[in-house]
């Protein structure tokens, strides 16, 4: 007597047989469990818990890639007896993380390979979730609804989360695999950032995507308290002010980089650093 | 006392479960502004029925917002425009003269549509008849005051305990989710000290079975916009809390 | 059927009586429980906790509900709280203060057995539903708090803010729920009782109305219990939901259960007025309110100002001028009566005169709204939401409303209708509360019944029946009442009249509230017995009802439950018209005294009507159930 699935449910809906009354409804539910982490997995909290973690990673990735990239502002420093970007600097010292313990590059992959694990993750949370979601409200309603709390941020969580991921793969052709870059230098992140951002529909890109990424992460930041379960009278009131917070700081640093390149403040000057050839002599 | 004339109320006529529905509309000429919103759908039954059309069905009971049997879709919100008020209660001072008001039934694939506006709301007593209850069968009782439980715990509890089951959090979710529901019948007994012999056992349950029927929490609030009660969405995070907690503490017990 | 009305007290002191009673009834061996099968119509507090316990025991369960879900009940509207003798105040109060408090305000028309069991096992209930997680309001220490009620001079209710209800229900409720979920009861929602069977002088079982498919069903047992609540809508606007409805206790009766004491209903002094003709309901609100509250009318008929305007000196506080030590705390009755009285004057307030004040405007001046927000916030808010007023601005406006019914289905000690094997619970049966119900005493009955007193007293009736197979449903007695409650249906769907049952509904509660209402004469009586049949004539010829029996009709649900509603009316005015003399929630005002008070007769009256079904509404059959009081001596209930 017990549902079994979706879409078969102990309902008291009549058949052609007529009713039949309910009972044992709670009969067998403990049957062979799978794995934990699929078990887990496999409800809808389980899931956003996953969509929870893996949303801080991405924001903790998020973060700490603005603060990086601020670099870019620091112009050149003095580097191993030249003159370099602190930005291409730091790009550098992040290859060199861990070393010696782990060869050149091998724990900033290792940090890659755990994002991404993450952004499979979530996308595919978020993709089931959605599809339970549609399957839950077969037929929507036939007149208009009159949201009261829902907001912009939190109904349109996928599309502002698609954007994120097609930028994503963009910018990752841009500045990381250069397919798109005008001269691309690999590790010249300040030469390739200006090439890139000089071009205004390349920094309208940036500016939209960014945009779409702050509104993501209003709703993402607040959101995530809740499917954690962390919920403490003594913190509730301020997680509304640290989600407008991060999406405000992420915003506002990653939107500035287009806006100052074609502004000029940040503009690449070949001379101004020891070539690489220079340093390697 | 005054009157509310020409009150449009579009609303959805449907046959049974399978015929596809369609909305009908009626004109009000004049209303006391004192009749609730049920009272005005009484009285256009009783025209419908002296005229020899069929009477609009729909769920209703106590009509003092505490049986949880009213169940409509007033012009976009779930128990219509006033907050923390369940349809019942609603009345007509709300309006004014000349509106349409548009009645659907609550939607959700968990709540199939019976007839009318009524729908079947059987799956939120299957998530408490898996695990929405202690387990003290009659007799064995302690003395009540055997446990004290600080006010503030009995307080949060009742805070919970308010759900009335109506099921509004489900038909303004965006997802068509039941976490509000679960949530707060689940914290209701997990807050207290009663409760805790049968806590995770509970939280994995009722979240599972929950899990057959209904759409996912995408912590949007609606729910708690819509619950004539106003019980708070934290009671989704301490449900959040429990199951995954549950998890980890069942697993410890050799119970399985 | 012959009717026997002996009530099976057991021997013994008073005290004692419960507990000999257990040691010598006969019990169903555990693996013997399970060859039972028990049905449960019913799930309010009485029907969901009686069908749990039942099948935590074993037996199996077959419960019934009306609704959606078990939870919808109407005893989930109540309020205020549950009384239970636990002392926790030490304030003096025992099972014997109880016991004594529920007979006095039952005005000496209550079974005293009875009584004492409701008091001893109220104590029971709290526990049980504490360790079922009820969350009832505490004190800071974690102790359970208590407050006070009318007609008790000790703190013993228990409560959960204003829904004291609703949470004991969700409790049952809950309980029930393991049941169903475990597969020991086997729950039928929207499912109406439509008939009783009887085979070889027992019930037999039921027969259903599925009210989603109109499929008329039967379904067998060894005993059938009704806790299908009281019959307070029979006056069509009243305190009770919608749905609250007498069929079932009506159809037994039919099928010769003997109906006790039908005129006693209870009326409440605190409901919001009515606003207009097609208003479907009364709200109450919580007595709690009088505690500060003020009552008071106009003294000139003719007022017209707002209440602010008319000076002290132009207004009757007339509960504080009548009852002096009393004042605004009298009793349901008595203040239910004055306010009657006010309103029959002219001196009503509100658009329609159909309401007196009741005004915090001194209470708020004295403590300041904070406080008065503090202790009746929601209810403020309610009445606001309501009526459109602010009362912390303007007072209320209140009047009396038909609330709970003390009559209902004659039950021996064991709660066995005079059907054996059919039993009654809760508000259905004429219960432990004579002719006048205190607050908070109806929760601990509706609990008592289910949880405390029928699972035990039903196996001494089982016990007789062990390896006796359930009836068959084929059995011939099942088809006949299958066929009529079909072809009743049909001809509900064929008359083809004019007017709604909503319609029938509203005039037969005219009559009966203005005649067999708070105040009750003779010739007003006697109006309503020719006013009624001939309205139920009307009803025969010119109803209407549309849609059709094969799917969702809740037209033609409502048309059974008012022709029922029409019989039982009748039996109503017949039990007040023969009833000469004023108790409880029975007044008849040519036996007051010279003060307008109640006059008792206990000379003549101090029994228990039971009618029985004689087949014609018009004729029904009385017997009587003489009360002995051995522990507590007749009085005078004054409250000046």
């Amino acid at each position: 007597m017990h549902p079994s699935s979706f879409g078969q449910m102990a309902q008291t809906i009549s058949n052609e047989r007529g009713r039949g009354p309910v009972s044992g409804t709670a009969v067998g539910k403990n049957g062979k469990r799978k794995p934990f982490l699929i078990d887990f997995y496999s409800t809808a909290v389980g899931k956003k818990y996953v969509m929870a973690i893996t949303g801080i990673v991405g924001i903790g990735f998020v973060v700490g890639h603005m603060i990086g990239n601020l670099k870019a502002y620091l112009g050149v420093i003095n580097h191993q007896g030249g003159r370099a970007y602190d930005v291409d600097v730091y790009g550098e010292y992040l290859r060199e993380l861990l070393v010696p313990i782990l060869p050149h590059g091998y724990f900033l992959w290792i940090m890659r390979l755990g994002l991404i694990t993450a952004v499979l993750l979530h996308i595919h949370a978020a993709y089931s979730l959605t599809i339970l979601n549609r399957k839950a409200r077969p037929v929507k309603y036939q007149s208009a609804r009159d949201y009261q709390i829902a907001n912009f941020a939190s109904r349109t969580m996928r599309y502002t989360g698609i954007i994120v991921v097609l930028f994503l793969f963009w910018h990752l052709a841009d500045l990381t695999w250069g397919w798109f870059n005008p001269g691309f230098e690999q590790g010249a992140v300040y030469r390739n950032l200006d090439a890139s951002l000089s071009r205004v529909p390349v920094a309208l890109i940036y500016i939209v995507a960014n945009i779409a990424l702050g509104i993501h992460l209003f709703h993402g930041v607040w959101s995530l308290f809740q499917s954690m379960g962390w919920n403490n009278p003594r913190f509730n009131q301020w997680r509304r002010g640290l989600a407008t917070g991060i999406a405000t700081l992420i915003v506002v640093g990653n939107v500035s980089f287009p806006i100052m390149t074609l502004a000029g403040v940040i503009d690449y000057d070949a001379t101004a650093v020891t070539q690489l050839e220079e340093l390697s002599e | 006392m005054s009157h509310l004339n020409n009150i449009t109320i579009k609303i959805w006529r449907q046959s049974g479960p399978a015929d596809s529905g369609r909305f009908e509309s009626h004109l009000i000429d004049e209303i006391s502004d004192e009749a609730s919103f049920l009272e005005l759908l009484d009285i256009l039954n009783e025209t419908l029925i002296e005229s020899g059309l069929e009477a609009i069905a729909f769920d209703h009971d106590c009509r003092e917002g505490i049986c949880g049997t009213c169940s409509l879709m007033i012009d976009g919100r779930a128990h219509g425009p006033e907050r923390g008020t369940a349809t019942c209660q609603l009345h007509m001072r709300k309006f004014s003269s000349g509106d349409t008001i548009v009645v659907e039934p609550w939607r959700a694939k968990a709540f199939p549509i019976i007839k009318d506006l009524m729908v079947d709301r059987a799956p939120l007593d299957r998530i408490i008849e898996s695990g929405g209850f202690i387990t003290a069968e009659t007799g064995g009782a302690p003395d009540a005051n055997l446990i004290p439980i600080p006010k503030p715990v009995a307080d949060a509890s009742m805070d919970a305990a308010e759900c009335i089951g109506c099921g509004a959090c489900v038909a303004a979710c965006p997802n068509g989710a039941a976490n509000l529901f679960t949530g707060a019948k689940m914290s209701h007994l997990n807050l207290l000290p009663q409760g805790q012999a049968e806590r995770f056992k509970r939280a994995e349950a009722m979240v599972e079975t929950m899990d057959e029927y209904f759409g996912s929490c995408t912590n949007h609030g609606e729910c708690e916009a819509a619950c004539p009660k106003s019980i708070s969405i934290d009671v989704i995070a301490m449900m959040n809390a429990d199951y995954l907690k549950s998890k980890f503490k069942n697993r410890k017990s050799l119970s399985r | 059927m012959s009717i026997n009305l002996d009530a099976k007290i057991p021997d013994g002191p008073m005290a004692d009586k419960w507990n000999n009673y257990k040691a010598h009834e006969k019990l169903v061996n555990p693996s013997n429980k399970r060859k039972f099968k028990i049905i449960v119509v019913g799930t309010g507090l009485a029907g969901a906790s009686a069908a749990a316990t039942l099948a935590e025991l074993g037996y199996g369960v077959d419960a019934f509900t009306f609704h959606d879900s078990p939870r919808r009940a109407h005893s989930i509207a109540a309020q205020g709280g549950i009384n239970a003798a636990k002392n926790y105040k030490g304030d003096g109060d025992s099972v014997y203060r109880l016991f004594y408090d529920t007979v006095k305000g039952g005005d000496f028309r209550s079974r005293e057995a009875n009584v004492h069991r409701l008091a001893e096992v109220s104590v029971n209930i709290i526990d049980q539903m504490v360790a079922q997680g009820v969350p009832f309001a505490r004190e800071y220490g974690g102790m359970l708090d208590n407050r006070s009620f009318g007609g008790a001079q000790v703190s013993r209710t228990f409560y959960a803010r204003g829904q004291t209800g609703q949470q004991l229900l969700i409790g049952a409720y809950q309980q029930l729920a393991r049941q169903i979920g475990l597969g020991n009861v086997n729950l039928y929602n929207r499912m109406e009782l439509v008939d009783i069977v009887n085979i070889d002088g027992r019930c037999a079982g039921i027969v259903t109305r599925d009210l989603l498919t109109g499929e008329v069903s039967s379904h067998s047992a060894h005993a059938v219990v009704l806790a299908t609540g009281g019959y307070g809508n029979a006056f069509y606007l009243s305190t009770n939901a919608m749905a609250c409805n007498a069929t079932a206790v009506w159809r037994a009766h039919r099928k010769g259960a003997a109906f006790a004491n039908p005129c006693y209903t209870q009326i409440h002094p605190t409901c919001i007025p009515q606003a207009d003709d097609f208003q479907s309901k009364l709200t109450l609100m919580s007595e709690s309110l009088r505690n500060d509250g003020r009552v008071w009318v106009p003294k000139s008929a003719d007022e017209t100002r707002a209440a602010a305007d008319i000076p002290e000196g132009e207004r009757d506080y007339y509960l504080e001028r009548i009852y002096p030590s009393f004042g605004n705390l009298a009793p349901r009755d008595v203040s239910s009566r004055a306010a009657k009285r006010a309103v029959d004057a002219g001196q009503g307030v509100g658009p329609l005169k159909n309401g007196v004040y009741l005004d915090f405007a001194e209470a708020i001046g004295r403590l300041g709204e904070d406080v008065i927000r503090e202790r009746y916030g929601n209810l403020f808010e309610m009445y606001e939401r309501i009526t459109g007023e602010n009362p912390y601005q303007v007072p209320m406006r209140i009047y009396p409303a038909s609330h709970y019914t003390m009559g209902g289905l004659w039950v021996d000690y064991e709660l066995m209708t005079t059907v054996p094997g059919l039993y009654c619970a809760g508000e259905a049966n004429y219960s432990d509360h004579g002719a006048n119900r205190l607050g908070a005493s109806a929760l601990m009955q509706g609990l008592a019944d289910g949880y405390f007193v029928l699972p035990y007293t039903i196996s001494n009736f089982l016990s007789g029946l062990l390896n006796k197979p359930i009836p068959d449903t084929g059995h011939e007695e099942f088809k006949k009442a299958e066929t009529a409650a079909s072809d009743r249906f049909k001809r509900f769907l064929s008359i083809g009249g004019t007017r709604s049952p909503d319609y029938f509904h509203r005039e037969l509660g005219k009559i009966i509230w203005d005649n067999c209402g708070m105040e009750r004469t003779q010739q007003g009586l006697e109006q309503a017995l020719s006013e009624i049949p001939a309205l139920y004539e009307e009803f025969k010829t010119d109803l209407r009802v549309t849609g059709d029996g094969e799917s969702t009709n809740q037209t033609l649900e409502k048309a059974g439950r008012v022709e029922d509603f029409f019989e039982l009316g009748m039996l109503m005015c017949r039990d007040a018209l023969t009833r000469e003399e004023s108790c409880g929630g029975h007044f008849r005002a040519e036996h007051q005294e010279g003060d307008g008070e109640a006059k008792r007769d206990d000379e003549n009256f101090a029994h228990v009507a039971a009618w029985e079904w004689s087949g014609d509404p018009m004729a029904p059959i009385r017997h009587q159930e003489e009360l002995e009081y051995e522990v507590i001596q007749f009085q005078t209930r004054s409250y000046k």
